[in-house]
């Protein structure tokens, strides 16, 4: 007998082609194609969608790299991004009063260069009011472009004439909107867009002159991830690098939301399919080991024996991340085609990784889950050739399941990198798995007392379940297991899907209103009131800067995550409440109730991270020139995308009651009303009201285009869940074909028999229904409450749903069959048996 | 060609440990062919399962072609088998998912044979089914699965042939043909031969009649083919 490799090769090579060519390997290749194209398909829309994501994310710095300073950058910067196959453009920025005649008003004016803005658009319009539409452009060399409000300010139209410092511009166009106009306090003043050669002539850069310089890059995906730490070790005393990640918090907020729920499809996805190929494994292992027996009868060693396996499994990985592969990229394609009106944008090309994660699942879940049945199929013993009743030892299934779950584990902890969601979904998963078998094994033993109670076709029928009884268990968990997801995916994906979209509701803040004076509080609720609006909030804010943190001096702190360096060295802005806002959770510590005897702050978690806090620690502020200390007592999470105002730092009430406090509010005005803002302006000089739609649309956008990618994905979810259905009616077809063949030979009647198919199908599929629907209220629940952080309400339609899907699915496929065996002659199956 | 010495084989039952073999000795020469006859449980499988190496003993030793089996490992005791032994059984054993062709290039393919396809094809031809070589078990009828096995058997010339009741499971016409093709090519490849049965009139065609009761041989007969 041979043993090298390459007869192996040959052996294992001919035997897989066999057995495929007669139908062997459909279930287990099957299962294989759907976890690897579930998992590229996903992994290639995902890149694809998060690549337009990022790219619509990026609007918002008008790059996807931005270098600020306050002195001018040096262009060595430039050489270095061009050599990184980056483009680049270049903004000066810095307020000044712009004239027009007699009329003047402070601006933001905005030198740039050509190319700006590298992501998003300029919109510009001829005149006031005019509608706007897309430009390419920046002004041109001795012309400006002025924001509607500057233009409201100083009385005119295009066509003028405007003194900017020393130079004098013409206003050829109404800037309607810049991508990059984001909300914070800096910018308050009216944008003046200028070209950046008229910089010089208008002699605004002066030593001692606020300026503020920044660099805009951006270009393909991997020469920007390329570039970012070559820029960021070069950055000088002052110099700030920002990405997408770190300039708006609500789009961040809705990328990450997003982000795991695909990431929760897909895994879900594999996780099924893992059971699918398990299920699918343990039949093959079972019929073969007839072929095993024989092959070492003559002759084959168990070497032999193994590495065909191991080699078969090979073959297999192979084949299912090619064919995986392919198919998912043309899963994405379809999905990305069909989505292409609502995306609205032709999305980027996806690279070459997904095609290597859908090799490394097909390879984990083969090695985890069908390897360990074959490696027991190749220890059955020669003699079974002589007394069939002799089985490879049992498989220590406990032991082995580990070993694959740990393997997939592995693999989603490297693909997803949120150990968090990993790891709730696969304790969530694991004690799924626990339960249903529980209450499977409970309910199967509860079926025993049902035996006598009917006909002959129920007799037959839930005898079979209690005769199975750990089959019968197997299946009402994977039936359950894979009914459940259909279920959290038809209902429960929709209300969370919905849930996180009514988080910013049509009516959500589209009015930002600052500075408001304490003294003209009252007089603003009575603004609205007037008006028959409800008064809104106002929340009070004082300008600190953090100065020790449990008596040491931030200046002198080293911080280990740069932003934490950043924080530390500004002025922040401090707010106090009784209570929290709903946008805010506590997720460590306790919030204060009434007014506590010393001062406590509560901190934002991501926050409180980058700058290493703990809870106890000691904060000291300087506000206008005193000195201020309190304690941390909690840490929270923010909903960002609320729109609502919040801060990263709220104290308890009273504690800054003696320092000078504006207030600030948000509104939601609709378009019809907004008049009011003008009123409001009137009547209140000092403050200001900032225009929140350009946010709220690009945050809308983001999420709608994430919703979608999402619903889409859960396609190949519904698919793994009904390959599990698959594979579990497959997995005791062979035996319950034989049988009712064999009642078919004692005369029973064809109705007699698929009626107790049926009942058996009905029974285990009405078991796995309810399991499910409990499964699914109860995976949907924990899903909205700890990973998506939304309020989840109960769904009756499950348990209808659940169920009447478990009766039909289960029933339906159960009798599909063995329907071959009450058309056909008994004979046949008896013969092929 | 085949011998054995105060071979013994012992299970555990339910009730306690089981004597199913007692101190059973033979010897058979090259050529020849020998008949196990006994009635059910008499240990005839176990004895031939333990003669061929699909099983170890409890005690006592078996030599094949001159080597010792109980001294060999599992894998040793495979390599002799692929070298030296073919099998016919009563159930045919027939891999479901290869056509008759494939399952007698089976053991040609295990054995690194070059010609795996010409040899089956030959000894598919040799026993009469060459227009049925693309079917699978399923679609044959048991003596056509027979005949298959035979040629299973045969196509890599062994030495030595066990055959576990090769006809129990056909009707008596079929039965006789199957016994003929298996008693030609015997003599034709000039094979040493181990028969199971509990037909004695099939065991009259071999040289020699061993029986068996309650896991001992209790007589051996010499018949009229010797």
């Amino acid at each position: 007998m041979t043993g090298g490799w390459r007869d192996t090769i040959r052996i294992a090579s001919r035997l897989l082609v066999r057995d495929w060519r007669a139908g062997e390997l459909t279930v287990l290749v099957s299962a294989l194609l759907v976890a690897v194209t579930a998992m590229t398909g996903v992994a290639f829309l995902t890149d694809r969608v998060g690549q337009a994501v990022e790219m619509r994310a990026a609007e918002s710095l008008a790059a996807d790299l931005r270098i600020e300073s306050a002195a001018a950058i040096d262009p060595a910067y430039e050489t270095l991004a061009f050599e990184n196959g980056l483009e680049s453009a270049r903004m000066t920025r810095m307020p000044s009063v712009v004239f027009a005649g007699e009329a003047n008003s402070l601006a933001a004016v905005r030198a740039v260069t050509p190319g700006y803005p590298l992501r998003g658009e300029l919109k510009t319009a001829e005149r006031l009011l005019a509608a706007p539409s897309v430009t390419n452009d920046v002004p041109p060399p001795g012309e400006a472009w002025a924001a509607p409000r500057l233009m409201a300010r100083l009385g005119v139209d295009t066509g003028v004439t405007l003194e900017v410092g020393a130079a004098q511009l013409k206003l050829t166009k109404v800037l309607d909107f810049r991508p990059d106009e984001g909300w914070s306090f800096v910018d308050l003043a009216p944008t003046l867009l200028i070209n950046g050669a008229d910089l010089e002539s208008t002699q605004l850069v002066q030593p001692g002159s606020r300026v503020s310089y920044r660099l805009l890059l951006s270009g393909p995906r991997g020469a920007v991830r390329d570039a970012k730490p070559l820029l960021e070790s070069r950055l000088a005393e002052g110099e700030r690098l920002t990405d997408i990640e770190d300039s708006n918090p609500q789009i961040r907020s809705s990328m990450e939301r997003s982000g795991r729920f695909l990431n929760l499809a897909s895994m879900v996805s594999v996780l099924l399919a893992a059971v699918a190929v398990a299920m699918a494994a343990r039949r093959y292992s079972q019929r073969h080991r007839d072929r095993i027996a024989l092959m070492k009868c003559m002759g084959a060693s168990r070497r032999l024996v193994f590495r065909s396996s191991l080699l078969q499994l090979a073959l297999l990985a192979m084949a299912g991340s090619v064919v995986g592969a392919i198919l998912g990229f043309m899963a994405q394609a379809g999905l990305a085609w069909l989505m292409r009106d609502l995306i609205g944008q032709a999305l980027p090309m996806p690279g070459f990784q997904p095609a290597f994660l859908g090799a490394f699942t097909a390879i984990s879940i083969l090695a985890g889950f069908a390897l360990p049945d074959l490696a027991q199929m190749g220890k059955t013993p020669p003699l079974r050739v002589l007394r069939q009743d002799l089985d490879p030892p049992a498989l220590r299934y406990g032991i082995t399941w580990l070993a694959g779950v740990a393997a997939v584990l592995i693999l989603l902890l490297w693909i997803i990198r949120d150990t968090r969601l990993v790891l709730t979904i696969f304790l969530g998963a694991g004690i799924t798995f626990v339960a249903l078998g529980a209450a499977g094994w409970l309910l199967v033993r509860l079926l025993r007392g049902f035996r006598g109670a009917a006909g002959v076709a129920w007799r037959y029928g839930l005898s079979n379940i209690a005769r199975r009884g750990r089959e019968s268990v197997v299946q009402v968990v994977a039936f359950g297991l894979g009914l459940m997801v259909l279920l959290l995916l038809s209902t429960v994906r929709t209300e969370l899907m919905e849930t996180w979209r009514q988080s910013l509701p049509d009516n959500a803040p589209n009015q930002f209103l600052i500075n408001i004076q304490p003294h003209e509080t009252a007089a603003m609720a009575g603004f609205f009131e007037s008006r028959g609006m409800e008064t809104p909030d106002l929340v009070p804010l004082v300008r600190a800067r953090m100065s020790t943190i449990n008596g040491e001096n931030v200046t002198q702190m080293t911080f280990e995550d740069p932003r934490g360096e950043r924080w530390a060295r500004r002025d922040s802005n401090l707010s106090w409440t009784e209570a929290l806002q709903p946008d805010n959770r506590i997720v460590e510590g306790k919030i204060w109730s009434g007014l506590p005897a010393r001062a406590e702050v509560s901190v934002e978690q991501d926050f409180g991270r980058e700058l290493g806090l703990s809870l106890g620690d000691e904060l000291g502020f300087n506000v206008a020139g005193e000195t201020l200390t309190a304690t941390v007592t909690s840490f929270r999470t923010v909903e960002w995308d609320s729109f609502s105002p919040n801060f990263f730092m709220v104290f308890s009430p009273g504690v800054l009651n003696d320092y000078p406090a504006t207030y600030i509010s948000s509104i939601y005005l609709p378009e019809n009303q907004r008049d009011v803002v003008l009123d409001l302006m009137r009547e209140f000089p000092s403050v200001t009201a900032i225009d929140l739609d350009a946010v709220l649309g690009q945050v809308r956008d983001v999420m709608d285009k994430a919703a979608l990618a999402v619903q889409a994905v859960f396609v190949f979810t519904l698919l793994a869940g009904l390959t599990v259905l698959w594979a579990a009616v497959q997995a005791t077809r062979d035996e319950r074909r034989y049988e009712s063949a064999m009642l078919r030979t004692f005369g029973a009647s064809r109705r007699r028999v698929l009626g107790g198919v049926a009942v058996e199908f009905i029974a285990i599929g009405l078991l796995a229904g309810v399991l499910a629907a409990a499964g699914a209220t109860l995976a949907g629940w924990l899903l909205a409450e700890n990973l998506f952080e939304l309020d989840y309400g109960f769904s009756a339609a499950l348990w209808v749903a659940g169920p009447l899907a478990g009766v039909l699915l289960v029933g339906l496929s159960g009798l599909a069959a063995t329907w071959r065996v009450v058309t056909h002659a008994p004979n046949s199956v008896l013969r092929a048996a | 060609m085949l011998r054995a010495r105060q071979l013994g084989k012992q299970v555990t039952s339910p009730e306690g440990p089981l004597r199913i073999l007692d101190d059973v000795g033979l010897d058979v020469r090259p050529g020849e062919s020998v008949a196990i006859v006994g009635t059910s449980g008499a240990g005839k499988s176990t004895l031939l399962g333990l003669l061929a190496g699909l099983d170890e003993p409890s005690e006592g030793r078996v030599w094949l072609a001159g080597r010792e089996v109980t001294a060999l490992d599992e894998d040793g005791r495979a390599a002799l088998r692929a070298e030296n032994v073919g099998f016919v059984f009563q159930s045919f054993h027939l891999i479901a998912s290869l056509t008759a062709l494939e399952n007698v290039m089976l053991p040609l393919e295990l054995s690194g044979a070059e010609n795996a396809r010409d040899a089956a094809l030959e000894a598919i031809r040799t026993v009469g089914l060459e227009p049925r070589k693309s079917h699978y078990p399923h679609q044959l009828s048991g003596g056509e699965k027979q005949r298959v096995a035979i040629a299973r058997a045969f196509v890599v010339q062994p030495e030595v042939l066990f055959a576990d009741e090769p006809t129990g499971n056909l009707d008596q016409r079929t039965g006789e043909k199957i016994v003929e093709l298996l008693f030609n090519l015997n003599s034709e490849f000039g094979t040493t031969l181990l028969l199971v049965t509990h037909d004695l009139e099939l065991a009259s065609r071999c040289n020699r009649i061993l029986f068996m009761e309650a896991g001992r041989i209790e007589r051996e007969e010499e018949t009229r083919s010797s």
